[in-house]
């Protein structure tokens, strides 16, 4: 009989795969949020280097530079070899501002908008939805019956609306996330709502009832760990809905028109006729830019349903 | 199918339409704009011609149109004219009234999303259900991934790229506009040709987003199916896979797509407002535009009202012919 002397040594030469390793892993099972991922991960890099390289508080603002230049790669560096810093590499637009840092300043503020109102929407919709679930009774018909009169208004009627209505010195960035968010709160809601109502009739719950903890205990040690991914999805659906409806106003010229902000630079474009004068360079940009934003965040929800519902995970 | 519940149902509709529509009363009257005001210093900046009494205009209009009352009369007036099926005239463009300038601009706007929504559902199912269907070839598999990020991307990007690559670029179609300048609207195959050609960008854009939006809701369903018993008894039966796929298949992942359908109307005219000022359209967005830059309070009104009464109807009709598509599911009274 031979017995297998497991080598000491060997044992502690084995080490589990550090956690960043085990997530690579599993971005590269989980396709669609590894890419999504990425094309937000490049996006944040491009911002940041146009913050880094330009004066983006000067530049993306009219009259920075010789308007109606074509985008120009080439010129980044010069003849020493120097890197150049009045170069436009995207070109600028009719108004004088340097596309670059026009799209490095307008991601940084679609990402702003996108963080606040997916930040309220989501917390204002999970409290909701806990309140809801977790008391019934009356509060949860005046919930649900708000909830299920506002879900089928097309919203972006009413934000438009809203948009059109306020003082155009008011429409700001910030007072564009919160027309956003106002309406934008009853999806969540109803998720959180379902997934509290199917968990607080579950056994872990009744055994923490049953042990003594608190109402608040119970809700934030036992059922919110269980909604994590919920929470996120949500929370990404949330970001996406408020750049999907930021754009939307922006693009009609309800955005605040003084910052570039990727719809504003589309909306002016349009307004200018860009593409029928033959500046291209000038729409084109913003709309690849936003292409990679939604997109992007599309990837990312399809990869977190396969995380929040492993009934759609891949049967092949 | 109960009566008590499509009862429920209707009352819950008119409902919802009374509420949107007191907000939709209320929200442009927020602004300290006054259109009336506004039009006429248009009308001055353009004709060079400013009255004496400007004022007093403004206060017959004001008189005319019932807006020196107070806002709570108004509302009451109003609404009790919407109820007799009057929208008001409009304040931007007086004589014309509200439903005039609706039924001018609706054959464009129902012709573009009717159509688009229609295709789009169609081929987006079968793509769908063909992604999800294990012996379909590898291509057909391999276009998922490209769909899933084209279902983001809002037809108003889509529909720039289209603009720069196919009309400005290749210069086979017309970059904007519903017909060629210059012609009137008439009854003749030239007409209608030179219009089908104009509508062909605003179509595809809109086309493409919602397919993939189908496909992959298509895909979700076809992928469960799969295991079921029943498709895998229809196969040991010795069934012809296409008999496979049109009768246990695609027919059993249809039905939980067409509550998508009622869904993806709200989202559908959204789009639609948008495509319209990109391609430069006469249809209902490109008017509503309009009358939000103006403030024309009746116009807002009156195209968000039908906007409202359009998706909350739609919604209704499939929310009642869905038990009649599905045997399974019943609706009980409670």
């Amino acid at each position: 009989m031979t017995t297998l002397a497991v080598n000491p040594s060997s044992v502690a030469a084995f080490q589990p795969p550090s956690r960043g390793v085990l997530a690579m892993r599993y971005l590269r099972r989980n396709k669609s949020l590894g890419i999504g991922i990425a094309l937000l991960v490049f996006l944040t890099l491009f911002s940041i280097s146009g913050h880094l390289l330009l004066n983006v508080n000067k530049m993306a603002y009219p009259l920075a530079v010789k308007s109606k230049m074509p985008p120009d790669p080439g010129c980044l560096f010069d003849s020493t070899k120097q890197l150049n810093k009045n170069c436009l590499v995207l070109g600028s637009d009719f108004y004088g501002r340097d596309l670059f840092a026009v799209m490095a300043r307008g991601l940084a503020q679609t990402a702003q908008i996108g963080a606040l109102a997916g930040l309220i929407g989501t917390v204002v919709g999970t409290v909701l939805g806990f309140i809801a679930a977790y008391f019934g009774g009356v509060i949860d018909a005046v919930i649900r019956a708000l909830t299920e009169v506002l879900l089928p208004i097309p919203v972006f009627l009413i934000q438009v609306l809203i948009a059109g209505a306020i003082d155009k010195k008011l429409v700001t960035v910030t007072t564009m996330a919160l027309i956003v968010v106002l309406l934008a709160w009853m999806g969540p809601t109803r998720v959180i709502r379902a997934q509290v109502l199917s968990m607080r009739e579950r056994m872990f719950v009744n055994v923490a009832k049953l042990s003594g903890m608190s109402n608040l205990e119970i809700i934030f040690k036992e059922i919110m760990p269980n909604l994590l991914p919920f929470l996120g999805s949500s929370f990404v659906g949330q970001v996406f809905a408020a750049i999907f409806a930021s754009f939307g106003l922006a693009v009609l010229g309800l955005g605040p028109l003084r910052e570039p902000l990727i719809g504003n630079t589309l909306y002016f474009a349009q307004y200018q006729a860009a593409i029928f004068n033959g500046w291209w360079w000038w729409p084109l940009w913003p709309s690849l830019t936003l292409i990679m934003v939604f997109g992007g965040l599309t990837l990312i929800m399809v990869g977190l349903d396969e995380i929040a519902n492993p009934r759609v995970r891949r049967s092949e | 199918m109960s009566w008590s519940y499509i009862l429920r149902r209707i009352v819950f509709l008119f409902f919802v339409i009374w509420v949107t529509s007191t907000i939709i009363f209320f929200i442009p009257r927020i602004s300290a704009r006054n259109p009336v005001r506004e039009r006429l210093a248009e009308l001055s900046r353009m004709t060079g011609f400013t009255p004496v009494d400007l004022e007093k205009i403004i206060a017959a209009y004001n008189e005319k149109f019932g807006l020196n009352k107070p806002l709570a009369e108004q509302y009451v007036d109003y609404m009790s004219g919407v109820l007799r099926g009057d929208l008001g005239p409009s304040l931007a463009k007086y004589p014309k009234t509200v439903w005039s300038l609706i039924l001018d601009a609706l054959p464009w706007t129902i012709a573009l999303l009717f159509v688009t929504t229609l295709i789009s559902f169609v081929l987006g199912n079968l793509l769908g259900a063909m992604t999800a269907w294990p012996k379909s070839p590898r291509w057909v598999k391999a276009l998922m991934g490209p769909m899933m990020m084209l279902q983001g991307v809002p037809p108003y990007l889509l529909g720039l790229l289209l603009i720069f690559f196919v009309a400005f670029r290749l210069k086979l179609l017309p970059i904007n506009g519903a017909m060629n300048a210059g012609t009137v609207p008439e009854f003749s195959l030239k007409f209608i040709l030179d219009a089908l050609r104009h509508q062909i960008l605003p179509a595809v854009s809109m086309i493409l987003s919602s397919v993939a939006f189908w496909a992959l809701g298509m895909r979700g369903m076809g992928v469960t199916i799969q295991g079921e018993d029943y498709v895998n008894f229809a196969e040991h039966k010795g069934l012809s896979s296409s008999v496979i796929f049109r009768d246990y298949y695609v027919r059993n992942a249809l039905l939980p797509q067409v509550t998508g359908l009622a869904l993806a109307f709200g989202s559908v005219i959204t789009s639609g407002v948008l495509i319209e000022t990109l391609f430069a359209l006469p249809g209902l967005g490109s008017v509503l535009g309009q009358a939000i830059a103006q403030n024309d309070y009746f116009v807002i009104f009156g195209i968000s009202f039908f906007i409202i009464i359009a998706v909350t109807l739609l919604m209704l009709i499939v929310d009642i012919i869905y038990p009649l598509l599905d045997p399974r599911i019943r609706l009980n009274t409670k």
